[in-house]
């Protein structure tokens, strides 16, 4: 077997595998730019998963069902919203609790759908010329509808956190709410569209598991990748780009792996599952040590903003 | 500055919230009686699930052994408890049931072991059985099945159906019910196709429908063109699916989906089993027995076949569970080989169960390592 051969179809799995954690962790990551952490991911990408999975189901087209997972991603966010920003709650406490009612809630509302197929998943569509490039094509552009969007949200997601006037103001808020309030901002406001922004685009991480990767629905499908998102998060440093290539590398974990074992190579599947982590922790302690203890996190991150407060 | 207070009063809602999730765990269906049984003495029954009833798998075969139970007998009333974890926790619910006055708990996992044969000392009035497990008990048995028997046929028809010779099979953990699948599996594959090989990939999962997925994908884009699996998702035969090629899958029947794939599925059919045990308990015949089912008894079988099998594959098959049913021949009966060729049971001899409910080698044909 030539390297090609086993490097194309390894990249282009790593993409797939990383799509949905990449929607999750693109989420998360405007969620903590504006100063809100959320550690309901996992819980959110279920609710996604299963309302996705449940509308594509009933309505036999799969854009709705991308649809409802975002109104249902935004909806659970909206409750940690309203907890962390309006009553000041626990950040983390309510992320949690987050977490644990998603994967009740999907698991309730999933029962009448288990064991059936969805009418009409989202399908490879190549994308013409771009598809037929050598190497380049088949790992980046022979997918589905929903890849090629996550591409176009990174960098949209780049451009407006970094070259426009309201995602200056998105960053600002998450390093210092008071200053953005003293201009005349409404961080309450705008704290809760993040928030909710966030929670659709997790939404849509876990759409993409039941509709698009392994389509179907099955209580806990998401198997610990909102957990992945939130490492992804501080692995990329809270930047989209390096949340992309973070994704892909984290995704691309699992898939060296099956492909080792297929060559005869043995890896131990629990240093795998590990890696993720691991990288997480080391980029930290690279960032930190090279930056004299500052880490590049949002100044504001996990604090509640309280205009009483002195 | 109020924090204080709102966090409290957050926090309570939060653990009221938990109890309520907590709670609705157990859930009480019971079958309306029918006249002619009014008669009859209600029984409480009792099952205990490590996974939810909507895994599709494990579990899902389980309640669906429970459904046909209250479906013979209406008499019966079940209690189910779903998602409760292997250890301490699991110890505390099954006292619960107990307590609540169910006659017969099972004990649906094998992590369950040590706390049923904990509380079961504390109930000598209750008849306890633990799916899996080993220890036993006055008023503990255990129950488990055949389902290498199953796997074999399922082999036999990859083994007549694949053209490069080559059959992925993903597998899950590397314990020993998971290799004597795979050895099951490769011998009926090699009893209708000496040439062909069985490549395993391992994903130590159970239930991550994705990752399950890519580990089958990984095996057909390397010339496997039948793909068979041991988790408890249909991810495997989706990719079977995608990629036009065939799968076997597990559990449950999976055709509904991969219709394209699904050539049939090795299944579980407790229901049969629940009937009988529960009848056991009432006529007070019931003894503690270490129950392995076989396909004779019918805990085991195979799913309906798709359209692409032809006739002659279903003969063969039919011949294999005939004399796998007779009970004159068993899947490990010698000679066995191993993967260097040496013979690990010779002409004439028949594998213990001892020896295969702690298997850790492979046969001959399996291309794979067991990861230690």
């Amino acid at each position: 077997m030539s390297i090609q051969e086993f490097l194309i179809p390894l990249l282009a799995a790593s993409v797939i595998a990383g799509t949905p954690i990449l929607y999750a962790a693109l989420g998360e990551l405007i969620t903590e730019r504006a100063g809100i952490i959320n550690l309901g991911v996992e819980g959110i990408m279920l609710v996604g998963a299963v309302s996705g999975f449940m509308m594509a189901v009933t309505s036999g087209n799969p854009w709705y069902g991308l649809l409802a997972s975002m109104l249902a991603g935004g909806a659970l966010a909206l409750i940690h919203a309203f907890l962390t920003i309006t009553l000041r709650a626990n950040q983390v406490v309510s992320g949690l609790a987050l977490t644990i009612f998603g994967t009740g809630l999907s698991g309730y509302l999933g029962k009448e759908y288990i064991g059936i197929p969805v009418p009409k998943p989202f399908e490879v569509i190549p994308l013409g010329p771009l598809g037929d490039i050598p190497f380049i094509g088949p790992i980046l552009f022979q997918h589905d509808a929903l890849v090629y969007i996550s591409y176009i949200l990174v960098v949209a997601i780049w451009y407006f956190m970094f070259h426009t006037r309201p995602g200056l103001n998105l960053r600002a808020l998450g390093e210092n709410p008071a200053a953005m309030d003293a201009l005349g901002l409404n961080v309450f406001y705008l704290r809760y569209i993040y928030v909710v922004v966030g929670g659709a685009l997790g939404g849509i991480g876990g759409a993409y598991l039941s509709l698009a990767y392994a389509p179907s629905w099955l209580e806990n499908m998401t198997a610990g990748r909102g957990w992945i998102a939130v490492a992804l998060v501080i692995f990329a440093l809270w930047n989209p780009w390096r949340a992309l290539m973070g994704a892909y590398l984290f995704g691309g974990i699992d898939a060296l792996g099956f492909r080792l074992q297929v060559l005869g190579i043995q890896m131990s599947p629990f240093f795998l599952k590990m890696l993720p982590y691991l990288f997480t922790v080391l980029i930290l302690v690279f960032v930190v040590a090279r930056q004299k203890g500052r880490l590049t996190a949002p100044g504001a991150l996990g604090l509640s903003y309280d205009r009483e407060e002195r | 500055m109020n924090f204080k207070r709102r966090s409290a009063i957050f926090i309570t809602l939060l653990v009221s919230l938990l109890l309520v999730i907590s709670g609705c765990g157990a859930k009480t269906p019971t079958a309306a009686p029918a006249p002619a049984d009014a008669g009859k003495e209600k029984i409480k029954v009792a099952f205990v699930y490590v996974g939810p009833v909507g895994d599709a798998g494990w579990s899902y075969a389980h309640d669906q052994g429970r459904k046909y139970l209250i479906e013979k007998m209406p008499q019966v009333e079940t209690t189910i408890i779903e998602s409760v974890p292997e250890g301490a926790d699991s110890e505390r619910v099954i006292t619960q049931l107990a307590e609540k006055g169910n006659k017969i708990i099972f004990t649906t996992s094998f992590g369950y072991m040590d706390p049923t044969i904990n509380v079961a000392k504390k109930y000598p009035d209750v008849t306890f059985m633990h799916n899996s497990g080993y220890k036993t008990a006055d008023n503990v048995g255990t129950y488990f099945g055949r389902m290498y028997q199953a796997r074999y046929l399922t082999g036999i028809v990859a083994g007549k159906t694949t053209k490069t010779n080559t059959i992925g099979y993903v597998a899950a953990m590397p314990i020993p019910e998971v290799i004597r699948g795979i050895n099951a599996f490769t011998q009926g594959v090699r009893s209708v196709n000496p040439q062909a090989k069985v490549k395993v990939v391992w994903t130590n999962t159970w239930y991550d429908p994705a990752a399950e997925k890519d580990a089958a994908k990984s095996l057909l884009t390397n010339g496997a063109d039948v793909i068979a699996q041991h988790q408890d998702t249909p991810g495997p035969m989706q990719a079977a699916e995608e990629a036009g090629k065939y799968g076997i899958g597990y559990n449950m029947d999976m055709s509904k989906m991969a219709p394209k794939a699904v050539l049939t599925s090795a299944v579980w059919n407790w229901g049969p089993y629940y009937v009988k045990t529960v009848e056991s308990v009432i006529n007070k015949t019931w003894k503690n027995d270490q129950y392995w089912g076989a396909m004779s008894e019918g805990l085991v079988d195979i799913a309906p076949y798709g359209p692409m099998v032809t006739d002659d594959t279903k003969k063969l098959v039919a011949d294999a569970k005939d004399k796998i049913i007779s009970g004159k021949w068993d899947v490990f009966s010698g000679p066995v080989k191993d993967q260097s060729g040496a013979v690990k049971v010779p002409e004439g001899q028949v594998m213990s169960d001892k020896d295969m409910l702690s298997f850790n080698w492979f046969v001959e044909g399996v291309d794979g390592t067991i990861p230690k």
